[in-house]
């Protein structure tokens, strides 16, 4: 992402995605949505929604960090912001202004399964966005000029998310331990030496590989006619031509044989924690229950201010001062079950992974109560409500079940599933997964911070007058 | 197709002001002498509630920092007949989340809730609770002061929080604005229940207290919520108004050394009030100079063409008395000079010349074609209800809001910014810095 926080890249987004996604949509029919795929492949989805005079126009392409290499991770962020300098009928920075010219907001994100282009407009502006998107889509120039400033921006980026930040090394690290063989085990900004040794020819190679319309989706959400939408679409993307994409090998991660730990250490004041365990995905959203069950799991163990997570470990034990749970399953690749956590001062991060550990267990042994599963419940019914209010979410969810090959028409059963899940396929579900050879334990060990450089304790402590 | 063909079709979506249904904003005070602000809205089953009471940390009394901003912690921790777990469990068993927020002069409480009977009075109800009854239980001060001294600790660490803190005390002084840049860990220590119980007393009355309320209830119900969760607090009048800023005229620069690979920056001074002749002039200034993204000029300076940071702005963040502008960025060490070089001259610059005419217009386009996205949600219309409460401002804010930035002209940008930044009065905070500096001069 150019500018906004990548979602891919911070755990803490990616733990508040999995709690959104747990909602399916409010559909009493499918009325508010429509389909339309053009002859070159482009796949154009309008979902309208007309409380406002606005629209939101996103482009999906299925070309993520998950399809990159050995020696070129982080290609395809790095081509998410080569994307916006220039094509020869518009010149670099063109883009962004137009769309600022016409009170547009404009961004775009990376993640492992997918790149993302988008914009929101007062409804009628929605050719411009059509207009910059085709072009940009069929004609990027790639110069190497841009080129080389650009990758000096993509290396600043590295630095702020993760080079500096204690909690996303031990992500980056955790990920590399986690998955052997599958692609994910990759940072999305790509690891600092290949972003080194990028050349303009990478990126162009990304851009000739993926980026054509038979790889894209176009989400539509606002206040508009879906059939005026299909023939913007038309005469805008419909020129471009399909082209042959690469082969798509199965990417499949072997199963793990035991436990696994790594330790990351930065300098820091506070240790940290994350287990995690591979947990099945969606597949099948109008068929599957495990997936279900496991973010029902989640949502007991830490979906309210009173779950067990927290209410254990950090209000009657006091042993952590952060807790949470995660679980996100709708993906292109593997996906994990997570639980990460913060020790209290005084508390070790072996005894906080000990009681973790017990949470589990009594989950496992004894089960959870229809109190919570109600409880659980209860969220899900009034999330799924609340999300109707951003027309940028319920877009960006469409955006990203197309793109990991689930159906979203079923987003609605989603929802219906969830609220038929027994406490007995929960307790199924943490048995069935939450077991120690399947679990991946990173850990933050704190160095001392280099000496006298960090402590601004003295200059801004209590009473200190300047 | 030709770079003019584009041109075209740009400037046809731009000539018009967009169409923009008014919002109905009703307003009354509850019989306790609370202000309230409604906007009636039945599309979603939904009703948001802000409660806003002017006890932000600029009311943090000197030895007791922090006080302003655990006591708003605490208050959702336990309160009327509830223990802290009865309290989030009644939430969650309705789907309500309450959430909230503080900052200089404003401590906040937001709920959202379905706006059918039996959840939304549960909802409310537990919310009137905390505001007006709340409990401060011992063991609950005694966990979160740790948590928040552990928090504090790491945060610490970071140097954007480092640089962040060091500006707000660089450019405040001793004016209660710096005060949340002052707590401390032995100062939070110290603190003590009837520290919380007094500060609520004092800071959490009726006549303190601005609600906001948007979505599906009736004026009649909206009126009787309102009165609820007022009812109860203390009388009397509300604490006296936060001190002027004066603006120290001697800008002065600090090198914090740090061991992260980038250098932070931070760069600025007291700039602009809510209620201010020069708002809507420093407003679209600031868009072109660091405010409108990939428009603005630090961005094309020191990102478009160098290259040196990810992320570089500039923002004026309007208060009750003079809030900050900052101008921001991150760089990599070994370009920390240069990176300051350029944003200082991209400011003088600035300062000097003002917009052209051509950058001018961008920003017009851009705030008024844009000002529909800004209503586009209950949640962000929440937030304007909630700041026009709070501060004070005229009912038609919103309204008006297109036609002031349309009034804008190049000589008041050009006069608002010479006379607001004063160049040699700009504090400047540097996390990092260029290594071997000390040998290279």
């Amino acid at each position: 992402m150019r500018v906004l926080r990548s979602f891919s890249n911070d755990t803490t987004m990616r733990m508040l995605a999995c709690l959104l996604l747990s909602f399916g949509l409010a559909l009493n029919a499918q009325a508010d949505l429509a389909e339309r795929t053009l002859g070159n492949g482009l796949k154009v989805i309008v979902k309208t929604d007309h409380r406002a005079p606005v629209v939101v126009s996103q482009v999906w392409y299925r070309a993520g960090s998950m399809d990159e290499s050995y020696g070129t991770t982080g290609v395809a962020h790095v081509l998410e912001h080569m994307m916006f300098k220039g094509t020869q009928a518009v010149p670099a920075g063109e883009f962004s202004k137009q769309i600022a010219a016409a009170g547009g907001r404009e961004n775009a994100f990376t993640s492992r399964d997918h790149t993302a282009y988008f914009q929101t407009l007062q409804k009628d502006r929605l050719a411009l966005a059509f207009k910059l998107e085709a072009d940009r889509m069929a004609n990027l120039t790639l110069a190497p000029e841009e080129f080389a400033k650009e990758i000096q921006v993509v290396m600043e980026e590295r630095r702020m998310r993760t080079d500096d930040e204690p909690h996303a090394l031990l992500y980056e690290n955790f990920m590399a331990t986690a998955f052997e063989a599958h692609p994910y085990r990759h940072p999305v900004i790509g690891w600092m030496g290949d972003l080194k040794n990028m050349t303009v020819a990478d990126a162009r190679a990304w851009y000739r590989h993926w980026y054509a319309p038979n790889n894209a989706t176009v989400v539509v959400a606002g206040d508009v006619e879906p059939e005026q939408v299909f023939a913007l679409a038309e005469q805008y993307f419909g020129p471009i031509p399909a082209r042959t994409l690469p082969e798509r090998k199965p990417l499949v991660e072997p199963e793990q044989s035991g436990m696994k730990s790594v330790v990351t250490r930065a300098p820091a004041k506070l240790p940290y924690l994350l287990m995690a365990w591979p947990a099945p995905k969606l597949s099948d959203p109008a068929k599957d229950w495990e997936p279900y069950a496991l973010e029902v799991l989640a949502g007991v163990l830490d979906g309210n201010a009173s779950a067990r997570l927290s209410q254990r470990l950090v209000k009657e034990r006091k042993i952590a001062t952060e807790v949470s749970a995660g679980y996100d399953d709708a993906a292109r690749g593997p996906v994990q079950f997570m639980l990460d956590a913060t020790p209290a001062e005084g508390h070790s991060v072996g005894e906080v992974q000990a009681a973790l550990k017990h949470e589990i267990v009594r989950i496992q042994r004894d089960g959870i109560s229809g109190k919570e599963l109600q409880r659980v419940k209860a969220q899900v019914l009034a999330g799924q409500v609340f999300q109707r209010d951003s027309l940028f979410y319920q877009a960006m969810q469409i955006g990203e079940w197309v793109t990991a090959g689930l159906d979203y028409r079923l987003l609605k059963q989603r929802f219906e599933r969830i609220r038929a899940v027994t406490a007995e396929q929960v307790q199924e579900v943490a048995k069935r997964y939450l077991v120690d050879d399947k679990l991946t334990v990173a850990t933050l060990d704190p160095l001392p911070l280099p000496e006298g450089k960090a402590e601004a304790s003295t200059m801004m402590g209590d009473g200190h007058v300047r | 197709m030709s770079a003019k063909q584009w041109f075209g079709v740009l400037l046809c979506g731009l000539l018009a002001l967009p169409v923009q249904a008014a919002l109905n904003i009703q307003r009354w005070q509850t019989s306790q002498g609370a202000r309230v602000v409604f906007v009636e809205n039945h599309d979603l089953p939904i009703l948001d509630i802000s409660a806003d009471f002017a006890a932000g940390t600029a009311y943090d009394r000197p030895g007791q920092y922090g006080v302003a901003s655990l006591t708003r912690h605490l208050m959702g921790l336990g309160a009327g007949a509830w223990s802290e777990r009865a309290i989030a469990e009644r939430l969650a068993d309705v789907g309500a989340s309450l959430g909230g927020s503080i900052d200089g002069d404003r401590a906040s409480f937001e709920l959202r809730t379905l706006s059918s009977v039996a959840e939304r009075e549960q909802a409310v109800a537990t919310l009137a609770a905390i505001l007006q009854r709340p409990h401060f239980p011992k063991p609950v001060i005694e966990r979160e002061k740790a948590r928040t001294i552990a928090g504090l600790k790491e945060a610490r660490t970071q140097p954007e929080v480092i640089g962040a803190e060091a500006f707000q005390i660089a450019i405040y002084g001793d004016h209660p604005y710096s005060a949340a840049s002052r707590v401390g860990e032995a100062g939070l220590a110290k603190l003590r229940q009837a520290d919380f119980i007094d500060f609520h007393r004092r800071h959490y009355r009726a006549k303190a207290l601005s609600i906001a309320l948007m979505g599906d209830v009736s004026r009649a119900q909206a009126e009787a919520i309102a009165e609820q969760l007022a009812d109860g607090l203390p009388a009397g009048e509300a604490p006296a108004a936060i001190a002027r800023v004066t603006v120290n005229p001697v800008g002065k620069t600090q090198v914090l050394p740090h061991y992260a690979t980038q250098s932070h920056l931070f760069m600025g001074l007291p700039g602009l009030k809510r209620e201010d002749a020069d708002y809507f002039p420093l407003l679209v200034g600031n868009y072109v100079l660091g405010g409108g993204g990939f428009d603005s000029r630090l961005m094309k300076e020191i990102r478009q063409q160098r290259g040196l940071a990810y992320s570089v702005y500039s923002y004026f963040s309007p208060m009750a008395e003079l809030g900050p502008f900052q101008i921001g960025l991150q760089t990599k060490r070994e370009s920390t000079d240069e990176a300051v070089r350029v944003a200082r001259e991209t400011l003088r610059r600035y300062v000097d010349e003002g917009p052209s005419d051509e950058e001018l217009t961008q920003a017009k386009n851009n705030m008024i074609g844009g000002f529909p996205l800004r209503l586009d949600s209950n949640k962000k219309i929440l937030g304007y209800l909630s700041v026009i409460g709070f501060y004070r401002l005229p009912s038609d804010w919103l309204d008006s809001y297109m036609a002031k930035i349309a009034a804008v002209t190049r000589d008041d940008i050009v006069q608002a910014f010479r006379q607001r930044v004063p160049l040699s009065a700009v504090q400047t905070v540097i996390v990092g810095g260029q290594p071997n500096a000390a040998a290279a001069k």
